[in-house]
């Protein structure tokens, strides 16, 4: 394989990440402040681009889309705090996962019912459609580079709200000691209730973006939800670093293992979490006595 | 014998007598949904051992499951049926040891993490079977012939026919519930549910935590293996789906609705799940959503499963609501 190549599949492996990265942060987040493991995630993420496909073909701008979809879905979250997720707080984790695998069922009909359960395609935005030619018969499509930039940027100003501001502040406050965060008169009730729903917005955007380079399908949530759950435990549960960094090595782990090991690259990630569990069972940046 | 001793036996009794009646009594087709819905009752009563006498919220459970069925469908000749006598034990090896392996990495990690971790390992079972070639994909395979009780060339049981197959499900159930009873009431048994209860104490008492539940979890996936090996020999067909980790939810929540502090309570939860599908299922077309919202509604109402609703009607024993009240308790800091 020449260098080229190398650094073209290296670029699918960070633009991989990236999204993988904005889901895993909105799980890790949800269960690092609310303590809820929330197994609907993935079906925030499939809805998110059945939005992306349903408003584009509506309005016909992605970007329409792109701000609406997480709107919606932000929303969504905080009517979904209010019903549902606060009676789940102090319940166990059983009550936790078989309470939002009925949330999936419901999830998924309602898809089925507002979309049907064809397979759709999306087109980019028209100024970010074409590719940069890299040799004579080798080019890289503009719009995957974009995803990079831009979930970078999404990185960076999550990592800037969590460690340089007041709500990061107390975000961290409720991960770190909730007990204590609430005795010094910190509501989080209110806390909760935003960081469900930016969660949930971080998943449906993650669906959002990858629907112009993959196909929207109804099962597409399942996938990504297992590999979220991976990300998280290779990263370390509540920790957004943690993530990044499970993130970019699935995302490495799968596109070279697909180059290298075609055969066997379906159970290469997985085979990569038992060695991390090996080695530091509660994740490469998380806390080792938990 | 004490009197309520006395009177669970007799409700047990009543049960298995009504149990033997039932094909009798009813048409071909629910002698097959209830040796489905018993099939189905084994796989949650085997889950039940991790989940509500471990502590563990597994949600491989499936994996096990499934790959007994493809164990069956492989080990099937084409056009001859295979003998039950050999296939079954290979097939609950196979299950016994994939959950000893996947045990031995899932059990290092604790709460959430281990229900994130079993979750992936399900899915890489699913996987392995959907994206190789070797057995049919994600088509699945059929099982042309059922297998098949012979000794020495000469047929003892003919599981073709529904009601013989029937019986041979009520049969290896019956083994399930007296194994996991003696199991649950043993020694063992009491050394791991005081590592549910207090995992601290069990340990600083000498119980070897990580050994007790390893051996939980190997039995509990060994035995999922004979349920699977009879769904696949009852369907003649196996397929990805049956490994996925939607199946491994929907047992979790047979063991939900049927409470998790008794070994049969899994089976009551298995009948009621699937009979409310069978009644959802002819009734509505969109019975899935009907279902997430029973699920949902269930797990906000019902902790402890539908036994609360007999004693939120009748008003509990003072007996009852003891057991009821920690089950609760300790479900929380599980």
């Amino acid at each position: 394989m020449d260098l080229i190549t190398l650094g073209v599949q290296l670029l699918n492996a960070v633009q991989y990440g990236a999204v993988l990265f904005l889901v895993a942060s909105g799980l890790t987040l949800v269960f690092g402040i609310l303590g809820v493991i929330n197994l609907a995630h993935g079906a925030f993420y499939m809805l998110g681009a059945y939005l992306a496909y349903w408003i584009t073909l509506m309005t016909g701008s992605f970007v329409v889309a792109l701000l609406g979809g997480v709107l919606v879905a932000f929303i969504a979250g905080i009517l979904l705090e209010a019903v549902f997720v606060r009676l789940l707080y102090g319940r166990d984790h059983l009550a936790q996962v078989l309470l939002s695998f009925g949330l999936i069922l419901v999830i998924d009909e309602i898809r089925q019912l507002l979309f049907g359960k064809d397979v759709h395609a999306v087109a980019p935005p028209a100024w970010l459609s074409g590719s940069i030619q890299l040799t004579d018969n080798l080019s890289y499509p503009v719009y995957r580079l974009a995803i990079c930039v831009f979930c970078l940027m999404v990185a960076l100003v999550i990592f800037f709200v969590i460690t340089r501001t007041k709500i990061g502040m107390i975000v961290r406050a409720g991960s770190e000691n909730r007990e204590m965060a609430r005795v010094l008169g910190i509501k989080f009730d209110r806390v909760n209730r935003y960081v469900f729903a930016a969660g949930i917005a971080l998943a449906a955007l993650g669906g959002i973006l990858i629907a112009p380079i993959s196909t929207v399908f109804p099962g597409m949530g399942d996938g990504m939800l297992i590999l979220s759950f991976v990300v998280v435990v290779l990263g370390g549960i509540g920790s957004v670093a943690g993530a990044a960094v499970g993130a970019l090595l699935i995302g490495l782990t799968d596109t070279f293992g697909k180059v290298f090991f075609p055969s066997v690259s379906s159970i290469l990630i997985y085979v990569v979490m038992a060695a991390v569990l090996l080695w530091r069972p509660s994740g490469i940046l998380g806390r080792q006595d938990a | 014998m004490s009197m309520p001793n006395l009177r669970v036996r007799l409700f047990g009794i009543a049960c298995l007598a009504m149990a033997i009646a039932l094909p009798f009594c009813v048409s071909t087709y629910y002698t097959q949904f209830f040796a489905k819905a018993l099939i189905m009752g084994m796989l949650a009563m085997s889950l039940n051992l991790v989940v509500g006498h471990g502590g563990l919220v597994s949600l491989c459970h499936a994996a096990f499951f499934g790959l007994a069925g493809y164990v069956l469908a492989l080990l099937s000749p084409r056009y001859d049926a295979a003998s039950l006598l050999t296939t079954l034990p290979i097939a609950i090896l196979c299950s016994g040891t994939a959950a000893l392996l996947i045990g031995a990495l899932v059990l290092r990690t604790r709460g959430v993490y281990f229900i994130m971790v079993t979750l992936a390992f399900g899915e890489m079972l699913f996987f392995f079977f959907h994206d190789t070639k070797f057995a049919g994909g994600s088509d699945g395979i059929s099982i042309n012939i059922r297998p098949e009780i012979a000794i020495a060339g000469s047929q003892l049981l003919d599981l073709d026919k529904p009601m013989t197959f029937y019986f041979v499900v009520l049969g290896f159930l019956v083994g399930v519930i007296a194994l996991l009873t003696m199991v649950v009431r043993s020694p063992f048994g009491r050394a791991l549910a005081a590592a549910r209860d207090n995992e601290r104490r069990a340990r600083s008492l000498g119980f070897p935590i990580f050994r007790l539940r390893l051996t939980a979890f190997t039995l509990s996936g060994a035995l999922a293996g004979v349920a699977g090996y009879l769904a696949a020999a009852q369907f003649g067909f196996v397929a990805p789906q049956m490994l996925g980790w939607h199946q491994s939810a929907t047992i979790l929540v047979m063991v939900l609705i049927g409470g998790l502090r008794s070994v049969t309570g899994p089976l009551v939860g298995a009948l009621v799940l699937i009979g409310m599908e069978e009644v959802l299922k002819a009734h509505l077309d969109n019975w899935k959503l009907a279902e997430g919202l029973i699920i949902i509604g269930i797990v906000i109402l019902l902790p402890n499963g539908v036994r609360q609703i007999w004693s939120m009607v009748f008003g509990a024993s003072p007996q009852r609501a003891a057991e009821i009240k920690p089950a609760a308790a300790e479900a929380r800091h599980a």
